[in-house]
């Protein structure tokens, strides 16, 4: 029995990093310390055992080679002419920078989840920056803090007690107790029931009532009406008092901004609130991140590319723009005619639309586990889980980077091996 | 009768346990439902456990669930490929799919929940 203390978690955006993994022999036991999400990830599932193929997608699998696979899936991609690389999310930056390689040879387009996710706070970002900070300072510092569509109780369940609700540090020993809790949604989630006040906003509403704590706080509240999107003017009034009135302040905020009525605007107007708080007191905002890498792979296509995800290598040179280049724009306008789904499963979290195309063309899927995007694909090839077999770097959701170390030893390629393979074979076929 | 809903989905903490687990039961239970506070449950006609939910992208049949934390008219159904068949495919020009805020109909139904392969063979 072997035990590995502080190991990292490679589930959530919190990337909790005060594990302990119990093994025996190559075989995890215990997961001291992680959530439900995180143990249920660590201990592992039914895996996909070996490559595999088909010809007819209503057809039965076939057990292949690797070489056969991965021969199978350079043709596929080689023949492309518009092919979409997408996913990766659950993998290590090591395993992006391969990806974004294999991209610009293809001249793909390569996304990532935060499509589905985050990709219109980025936007937001590129509008207004981000006045922001690591997890660390909020858990030292903040006494008000705001969740705003976001329900990390259920999404990132140690969250407040590492860094934002619970959680004991240098200017907060005090905890819980010295600090407010507010909870703003459209429904009254286990989140809004630990909270000191629940603001109920309609839904599809947030970009209203943004700005009308934006005008209270521009000492403007004649203007603001007796009732915004659902929330009374006595109520905003008060919480716009809480905001400024707050020593540190943080937002943290998900797809109850990104995925409603206005998208990226909201996370907009939620920078610009913000901003506007630092001129009564210090105020910080930060998404809640999903995957534990997604920030990553922000991270490494921005370095490698200029842009953090939907880049477009048709023309070349990389071109970005979410709207016309993001995997669903390009499904279900049918212009993709490959793709290759990798550390994700779109078929899983994307509209039947875009599922449908997806299902209508030539299909490579790179992961570990069996799911929707296996019963549409062609060809099939399991690799090890990163995080747990396989070692690297990840980004948390406040942008930290932190190293995985292999927890069992891998009993797949891994991913990198793999992409590694494909871009080799992709340049042979094209005789580059 | 059908009753007009606006649907939202999002992640539960069951959903994310199963998301390397996609082909289980536990999978299906954790995200093949909708949920409804009691009132809206009410005036909903009781033909079978299950609930019907058709929006203008597609119809899907999920588990009805009460959650008294929702406000009267909001549905909620974990994300995942039963949510999917029903949401807005739009971008909006901003790359983002309408997950939130679907205009949708609801109405009891004895008709069974398709597995996850039944559901995406539907697809091809």
């Amino acid at each position: 029995m072997a035990v590995i203390t502080d190991a990292l978690c490679p589930f959530c955006g919190c990337m909790c990093d005060d594990l302990m993994i119990v093994t025996e022999g190559n075989r995890i036991i215990e997961a001291k310390h992680a959530c439900k999400l995180g143990a249920a990830k660590i201990m592992g599932h039914h895996r996909i055992k070996e490559p595999m193929m088909r010809s007819d997608k209503n057809g039965n699998f076939k057990e292949v080679s690797y070489d056969e696979a991965i021969e199978a899936a350079a043709q596929i991609l080689v023949k492309s002419k518009r092919p979409l690389l997408y996913g990766w999310a659950s993998a290590l930056c090591e395993v992006h920078k391969k990806g974004i390689l294999l991209a610009e040879e293809l001249g793909a387009i390569i996304d990532n989840t935060a499509s589905v996710c985050h990709g219109p706070s980025t936007l937001a970002v590129h509008e207004k920056g981000l006045p922001t900070s690591t997890l660390g300072q909020i858990k030292n510092r903040a006494d008000v803090v705001v969740f705003w569509g976001c329900n990390p109780a259920q999404a990132h369940p140690r969250h407040m007690g590492r860094y934002s609700v619970f959680a004991k540090g240098f200017f907060s020993d005090k905890g819980r107790k010295m600090r407010k809790i507010i909870v703003v949604d459209v429904r009254k989630t286990d989140t809004a029931n630990v909270a000191d006040e629940y603001v109920q906003v309609e839904q599809g509403a947030d970009y209203m009532v943004i700005s009308a704590l934006r005008a209270i706080l521009a000492g403007q509240a004649a203007v603001v009406p007796d009732q915004v999107g659902g929330v009374t003017k006595e109520q905003l009034v008060k919480l716009a008092d809480t905001l400024k009135t707050a020593k540190f302040g943080a937002i943290f905020f998900g797809m109850g901004l990104t995925q409603s009525k206005g998208r990226y605007k909201n996370i907009d107007n939620a920078i610009s609130l913000t901003t506007e708080l630092n001129s009564f007191t210090k105020f910080v905002i930060m998404p809640m991140r999903g995957h534990y890498n997604v920030t990553g792979f922000g991270q490494v296509c921005t370095w490698e590319t200029g842009f953090a995800t939907a880049v477009d290598f048709a023309r070349g040179a990389p071109y970005y723009n979410p709207g016309e280049t993001a995997s669903n724009d390009v499904l279900y306008r049918k212009e993709v005619d490959a793709a290759m789904i990798i550390a994700g499963d779109a078929a899983a979290h994307f509209p039947a639309n875009s599922v449908r195309h997806l299902a209508a063309i030539p299909l490579v899927q790179i992961d570990p586990y069996w799911n929707p995007t296996t019963e549409i694909a062609d060809v099939v090839i399991p690799t090890a889980i990163c995080g747990v077999e396989v070692e690297g770097t990840a980004y948390r959701m406040d942008g930290v980077s932190l190293r995985y170390r292999k927890m069992i030893e891998p009993t797949h390629p891994t991913d990198i091996e793999v992409l590694e393979r494909l871009i080799e074979r992709v340049k042979e076929i094209r005789g580059d | 009768m059908t009753l007009k809903v606006n649907l939202i989905t999002g992640r539960t903490i069951n959903q994310g346990a199963n998301l390397e687990n996609k082909t289980s039961p536990d999978y299906l239970e954790a995200t093949a439902y909708c949920e409804l506070n009691s009132n809206d449950i009410e005036k909903l006609d009781k033909s079978g456990n299950n609930v019907k939910v058709r929006t203008n992208y597609g119809e899907v049949t999920v588990k009805l669930k009460e959650n008294n934390g929702n406000p009267d008219g909001i549905a909620f159904i974990p994300m995942g490929p039963w949510a999917n068949a029903v949401v807005d495919h739009d971008t909006k020009g901003c790359g983002m799919p309408g997950f939130k805020g679907i205009q949708a109909e609801l109405e009891g139904t004895s008709d069974k929940i398709l597995l996850m392969k039944e559901l995406i063979a539907r697809y091809k």
